[in-house]
């Protein structure tokens, strides 16, 4: 069973870089008024918080020119700002040059519900993850944002960090290895076929799909892949064995992922993969969160179809 | 004109040939608005920045970025002849394999950032500048914009950011030389009335000769740090091309690849120029410390 979180990821994220600042006098926080730090006492780091208003191309380089000076900016924004309107000064400014600029992006995905497709962030993990020098990291719930925030500051490059907008599910309890940036993490085991997963509500899914394939025989081994880059080959290429690869993610099917492992089993180790993603077109529907989700098959149920039919009559 | 601005003079007119040599080059170069900001650099690199070529990153240095990235030939020259690696590499400017390209690269020595998408530059040094505000020292963050540059929306983010935040170690420099690829800037996208504009973001404003070393000097050193929580554009009027009489204020001159003849008229026209100025200076009894 899915239990949700109290806190949401970004709420997470806000005390954990709050704490930063205190202990770290480099760390400086870009806000491009989200909204998401009103109210809060910097106490002694106030200078440090630096609200530019809404312009986040501007943000982006402002945070270039800091990190190029020996700072440590976090830049804030949603992620369909960051992925797309800012993404040439991400690219020259910040990839190019491989500053420790981090750049944490709220509104991953369909997270922004019925704000509608302009909020939607459906391309942000293909366009960060093509660029040279960038991390990008996809954490599974708000502990896992907690520990992705503290390890990011030791990266010497750029990271791009998404997170969703509301409370979301929780890892189950039984994952409670300690989250290291860059590893894939086995969350279930399964022989089977292999599920691939980054963010909360996939990687639930994935977890839902190999709770009801086990009760048909089928085992389904679940990889959170929260980092997307750099991937963790090794990891990917083992789990996968030549079994049937299901990849989901709150994203578009094609470039994210999906993409990255196709990408990678093709080249190394090639496996039949079906990717699970937002298909190709814009969503036309209101809705939270999970109601999308489950309108555009980034579902349980669409795990489950796609590995029985990879699975083919043998089951 | 003092010793001191003869000698910043003499570099200018250094820069400029070896920007009018880099343009002979295997893929030539952007000539006219490299000509147009060597007097700028000139006076920058060899009366205002407090820079070390044998620290480039030292923590206490003024920061220049070329937003006009396109200018690199003259910023190549202008570090090469302050010290920052030996004038003979800008021979090797876009030849294969030579890190000196077009557009100025991180790799060289003394270039702090590098530039040719235009509408980054001022965005980037308002990071510079806040660091420095912060580090305590009066350290200056100085950014060259080309005037067609400004037609980008990135700047005025950049530009209405820098106003309201009141940061006075920022200083913009817009060099204004009224010409961009298809023609003058005002039949393209209008500019003016461009002092007034930077005006009512909450800049002090200051419109100088672009070519006069002494003007551009009082200009770019009058902003100090810490006074005025305004910060400066010196609005450097300019002509695309400058010393080189047959393409001056021309469009063409945007671009050019010097064939063997052309190099040779070129330079005629760049030591006839210089000739001309320091004739001028004879004349009016100039050259002597007031």
């Amino acid at each position: 069973m899915t239990i949700h979180e109290e806190q949401s990821a970004r709420d997470a994220y806000r005390d954990a870089l709050v704490e930063l600042m205190a202990a770290d006098p480099t760390i400086y926080c870009i806000d491009t008024d989200t909204g998401l730090f009103s109210g809060v006492d910097f106490g002694a780091a106030a200078r440090r918080y630096v609200n530019l208003g809404i312009a986040e191309q501007n943000a982006v380089g402002v945070a270039a020119g800091l990190a190029a000076s020996g700072k440590q900016p976090f830049v804030n924004t949603m992620a369909a700002f960051a992925g797309t309107r800012a993404l040439e000064q991400v690219k020259i400014d910040v990839a190019y040059n491989r500053l420790p600029v981090r750049i944490v992006a709220t509104h991953g995905g369909l997270s922004a519900g019925h704000l509608g497709p302009t909020h939607h962030a459906l391309e942000d993990i293909a366009t960060m993850r093509v660029l040279p020098n960038m991390t990008v990291v996809v954490p599974g719930d708000a502990r896992q944002t907690r520990d992705a925030i503290r390890q990011a500051s030791g990266v010497r490059g750029p990271v791009y960090v998404r997170l969703g907008r509301k409370p979301a599910p929780a890892l189950p309890p039984s994952a409670r290895a300690p989250f290291r940036l860059g590893a894939a993490e086995h969350l279930r085991a399964g022989g089977d076929a292999v599920a691939f997963a980054c963010g909360a509500y996939p990687i639930a899914a994935a977890l839902a799909a190999h709770d009801a394939l086990g009760a048909e025989g089928i085992g389904l081994a679940v990889v959170n892949v929260h980092t997307v880059k750099p991937l963790d080959r090794d990891a990917i290429v083992a789990a996968a064995r030549g079994r049937p690869v299901v990849t989901i993610e709150d994203h578009w099917a094609h470039g994210g992922l999906g993409g990255a492992i196709a990408e990678l089993l093709s080249e190394i180790a090639p496996a039949r993969v079906h990717r699970i993603g937002l298909p190709d077109a814009f969503a036309a529907d209101a809705g939270d969160h999970p109601f999308l989700l489950e309108r555009y098959g980034i579902t349980a149920d669409a795990v489950t179809r796609a590995v029985r039919s990879m699975l083919g009559g043998a089951r | 004109m003092t010793a001191t601005f003869d000698s910043v003079a003499a570099n200018a007119h250094r820069i400029r040939e070896h920007v009018v040599r880099m343009c002979a080059g295997p893929e030539g170069g952007h000539l006219g608005g490299a000509m147009s900001i060597a007097d700028v650099l000139a006076v920058l690199y060899f009366h205002v920045l407090r820079v070390d070529p044998e620290k480039p990153l030292a923590e206490d240095r003024d920061v220049l970025l070329l937003s006009k990235g396109h200018g690199a030939p003259a910023l190549y020259a202008a570090l090469a002849i302050r010290g920052f690696f030996p004038e003979s590499e800008l021979g090797s400017f876009g030849h294969p394999g030579a890190r000196l390209m077009a557009h100025p690269v991180r790799a060289v020595p003394g270039v702090e950032m590098p530039s040719g998408s235009l509408g980054h530059g001022l965005s980037l040094a308002i990071g510079f500048a806040i660091a420095a505000r912060d580090a305590g020292p009066l350290r200056r963050s100085f950014c060259i914009l080309g005037d067609g540059e400004l037609q980008e929306g990135s700047v005025w983010e950049a530009v209405m950011a820098a106003g309201s935040m009141g940061l006075d170690n920022l200083v913009a420099i817009v060099d204004r030389n009224g010409l961009q690829i298809t023609g003058r800037t005002e039949n393209t996208i209008r500019l003016e009335p461009l002092a007034a504009r930077f005006a009512s973001f909450g800049w002090s404003v200051c419109e100088v000769d672009g070519h006069d070393v002494e003007a551009l000097a009082r200009a770019l050193d009058t902003p100090r740090a810490g006074d005025t929580r305004r910060p400066t554009v010196v609005i450097a009027k300019t002509i695309k091309g400058r010393g080189i009489a047959f393409v001056e204020g021309k469009t063409r001159s945007h671009f050019a690849r010097l064939g063997a003849r052309q190099l040779d008229q070129a330079m005629g026209a760049l030591a006839k120029a210089r000739g001309e100025i320091e004739a001028q200076r004879r004349a009016y009894g100039e050259g002597t410390e007031p």
